[in-house]
């Protein structure tokens, strides 16, 4: 809980007492996104935690924004909540203005001016934002929480970020390994590929991580016009969208440990 | 200066104390040893005391061991968990066991639980809370069942149900709904399985798989993983790397299987000339 | 900052089919400035045992020297090699005499035991700075990049492997490992344990 400390070094009237009051506090868990050729997956633990207590097993992390950009929010779970509340209204006026969603990149750049206003009193959250860029590639963006970004295509943070990470490193970019010859990395992975990874990226997780647990939700963002990618054959997948001709969001649940 | 001694004197020993503080007056904290999050608890029952005990142990938010035994032996017929700083509950036990086996040996008789408790919590008072460890003690003497809690201070508490570790609320609210007095074996063995699985699932420091262990005066049954509940699944890809995919750029092998070769050596003929 | 920070180094083993691997990064630094990028952290006990001593640079030195001290007598006093689970109960209660001041490191162990019908036990141990023992099946990490180690070995580790699988496993977990650690790297030794030999082999990686 926020707490309030209150260091009354002296009572004697007249004489200047400190206050102080710590508004953040941590609530665990982790957010991962991935990006391939035409598709862009983001998901996220839903466990809200704080100190060795749970506070809820299902607290989404990962939030659709439009048909091609998705969310993922990760630290202060309040400021998370409210950031991503404000982003969506920021999203809507925008779409009352000009009649169209805004673009991945352009939403990017919103992200950071709404983080670096709060310069001095930042939003205690690690955003990472996925989706499909206007020439139909997919995108993963991260941002500190003061705004700084950069787009890649892959990025884990949280609380098990740095168990993450680096499997990541060496699964998606091939770091550290030989091709066997004649046989290149590929540039971009498989979606099926990429969501066994991410499944099996929050099962380590929650293996060595108290704070990782409960549920995975991963959000899968379509190009425009592209094929399924094997997506019909995974069990429980649900589409987000209500129509199949502009970009397509899909939703994948998974159980993870509840210990 | 003294030689170097092969031996040296029991008990701790101080001499990196002042190197340590002079590190830690600049500014560098003592990293933090293994603990033991926890969720540890007794109950007493119509012909004995069950133990119960997690098995996960963290260094801070991360798990270092998974399926870790917390239920540590002092007698045939006298058991303890320990919560806290692992080492200590690991160590304190043990010194406390050998001492109750010389115990044993020196009166000729078994050992009772006041016994242990008494060494225990004047071992834990005499270091003054700098042992870090909580214990659950239970076993079954000439008295009947026995069950204490001994606070890492040296404090003690004697009752029929007890928890201690950070699921210790988990734990107790499962006693506190439940326990009733005078309770058949397989009812305290659930009970206690009820209790342990509360912390496992609602605290963050406990997890894993739940070991209980039952003493009555005659028998004491170590039950190790008695339920296994978070058993990893199955992972969706395999992920062995085809051989050459790691580089490197030295090799020694080192044979520990001598072998010797014969040459035999082109034998001229013998000059008889 | 902590003092496990102050030199960096990261340690690890695992398990195979009838094998063990451990791993270490090669750097010395003082906290951000590299020293060394041939800074030894583990050695040979007996033929087949292994130790590795992550932590406050000083002290791998000092512990190093102390357990061969301690080996020795203990070869000499009871007239064979010492087998890994006592050699692991001796770091254990070496590092708990200094309880209340103790040395900067986290050992981690790999070796294969004895086994009475006459063959050999894949063993592995980790204990923390103040001797708490860690007998884990798979495998035991500690040093400055723990965390990303764990991540990466709960990942990529399977069982049974083969020691040339293994050799990539724990070669790929390290690298990948130490290359998200600003204290660990700059250069990694392997060495995978069988009954017959001990392959040691110096990996090809990042040098930043």
């Amino acid at each position: 809980m926020p707490d309030m400390v209150t260091l009354s070094r002296s009572s004697a009237p007249g004489q200047p007492q400190q206050r102080q009051f710590n508004p953040y506090t941590e609530n665990g868990g982790t957010i991962l996104a991935i990006s391939g050729a035409d598709f862009s997956v983001v998901a996220g633990d839903t466990r809200q935690s704080e100190g060795y207590s749970i506070q809820t097993r299902y607290a989404p992390k990962v939030f659709r924004l439009t048909d091609k950009a998705v969310l993922a929010v990760n630290g202060f779970a309040a400021d998370g909540n409210m950031f991503v509340k404000q982003v969506r209204q920021r999203l809507e006026w925008y779409r009352h203005a000009h009649a169209k969603d805004m673009p991945l990149r352009a939403i990017a750049r919103l992200i950071q001016t709404m983080l670096y206003a709060r310069r001095f009193f930042p939003y205690y959250v690690y955003n990472i934002l996925g989706g499909i860029e206007e020439d139909g590639s997919g995108a993963v963006y991260s941002f500190d929480p003061v705004g700084s970004y950069e787009r890649e295509s892959c990025r884990a943070a949280g609380a098990a970020q740095s168990l993450v990470q680096p499997f990541l490193d060496n699964q998606i970019y091939f770091k550290n390994q030989v091709p066997q010859p004649g046989r290149p990395h590929p540039k971009h992975l498989p979606l099926t590929t990429v969501i066994q990874l991410v499944i099996d990226s929050f099962t380590s997780a929650t293996e060595r991580h108290i704070e990782v647990g409960d549920g995975l939700e991963m959000y899968i963002v379509l190009a425009k016009g592209s094929p399924l990618h094997g997506l019909e054959s995974i069990d429980g997948v649900q589409e987000m969208t209500a129509t199949n001709e502009g970009e397509r969001i899909f939703i994948i649940r998974r159980n993870l440990k509840r210990d | 200066m003294a030689a170097a001694s092969v031996y040296s004197s029991p008990g701790f020993d101080f001499s990196n104390q002042i190197r340590n503080n002079f590190l830690a007056g600049k500014g560098l904290p003592l990293p933090k040893a293994t603990s033991t999050g926890t969720t540890i608890v007794g109950c007493i029952f119509e012909d004995g005391v069950i133990l119960g005990a997690d098995t996960r142990a963290t260094e801070g938010p991360i798990v270092a061991d998974k399926n870790c035994e917390k239920i540590h032996y002092l007698t045939e017929s006298i058991r303890c968990c320990g919560a806290g700083t692992a080492a200590d509950t690991e160590f304190v036990t043990n010194l406390i066991s050998s001492n109750m086996e010389m115990h044993a040996l020196t009166h000729g008789r078994k050992p009772r639980v006041v016994t242990a408790m008494t060494m225990l919590k004047q071992y834990l008072f005499q270091h003054q809370g700098q042992v870090g460890a909580a214990l659950v003690l239970g076993g079954v003497d000439a008295t009947g069942p026995n069950l204490f809690t001994i606070a890492p201070h040296g404090s003690t508490d004697k009752l029929p149900y007890v928890t201690m570790g950070s699921g210790s609320l988990a734990a107790m609210a499962v006693f506190e709904s439940t326990w009733q007095p005078n309770m058949s074996r397989a009812d305290a063995l659930q009970l206690v399985k009820d209790a342990i699985s509360a912390g496992i699932f609602n605290d963050l420091g406990s997890g894993s798989n739940v070991d209980a262990c039952i003493i009555t005066a005659t028998h004491t049954e170590m039950l190790r993983n008695v339920e296994m509940p978070n058993e990893r699944v199955q992972k969706e890809r395999t992920y062995v790397f085809p051989k050459g995919t790691t580089a490197w750029k030295k090799e020694d092998i080192k044979k520990l299987v001598l072998t010797e070769e014969i040459t035999p050596l082109a034998v001229e003929a013998m000059d008889t000339t | 900052m902590s003092i496990m920070e102050y030199n960096g180094g990261s340690v690890i083993a695992m398990v195979g089919k009838d094998c063990v691997a451990i791993a270490s990064d090669l750097r010395l630094g003082n906290q951000a400035l590299g020293i060394s990028s041939n800074f030894q952290k583990i050695f040979p006990v007996t033929d087949r045992i292994y130790l590795g001593l992550p932590g406050l640079a000083t002290d791998v030195t000092t512990l190093r020297e102390r357990f061969r001290f301690r080996v020795n007598m203990y070869t000499i006093k009871e007239g064979r090699e010492i087998e890994p689970e006592t050699f692991a109960h001796l770091v254990s209660s070496t590092l708990y005499e200094r309880r209340f001041g103790p040395y900067f490191i986290e050992p981690v162990m790999a070796g294969l035991a004895k086994s009475a019908t006459g063959g050999f036990k894949p063993f592995i141990a980790a204990t923390d700075l103040i001797g708490c023992l860690n007998f884990a099946k798979d495998f035991v990490v500690a040093g400055t990049a723990s965390s990303k180690l764990y991540g990466v070995a709960e990942g990529l580790w399977e069982p049974d492997l083969e020691p040339e699988q293994l050799f990539e496993t724990i070669s790929q977990t390290m690298l990948n490992a130490v290359d998200r650690d600003a204290y660990s790297g700059w250069g990694v030794i392997v060495h995978v344990i069988e009954k017959d030999k001990v392959t040691t082999r110096t990996l090809k990686g990042r040098m930043d």
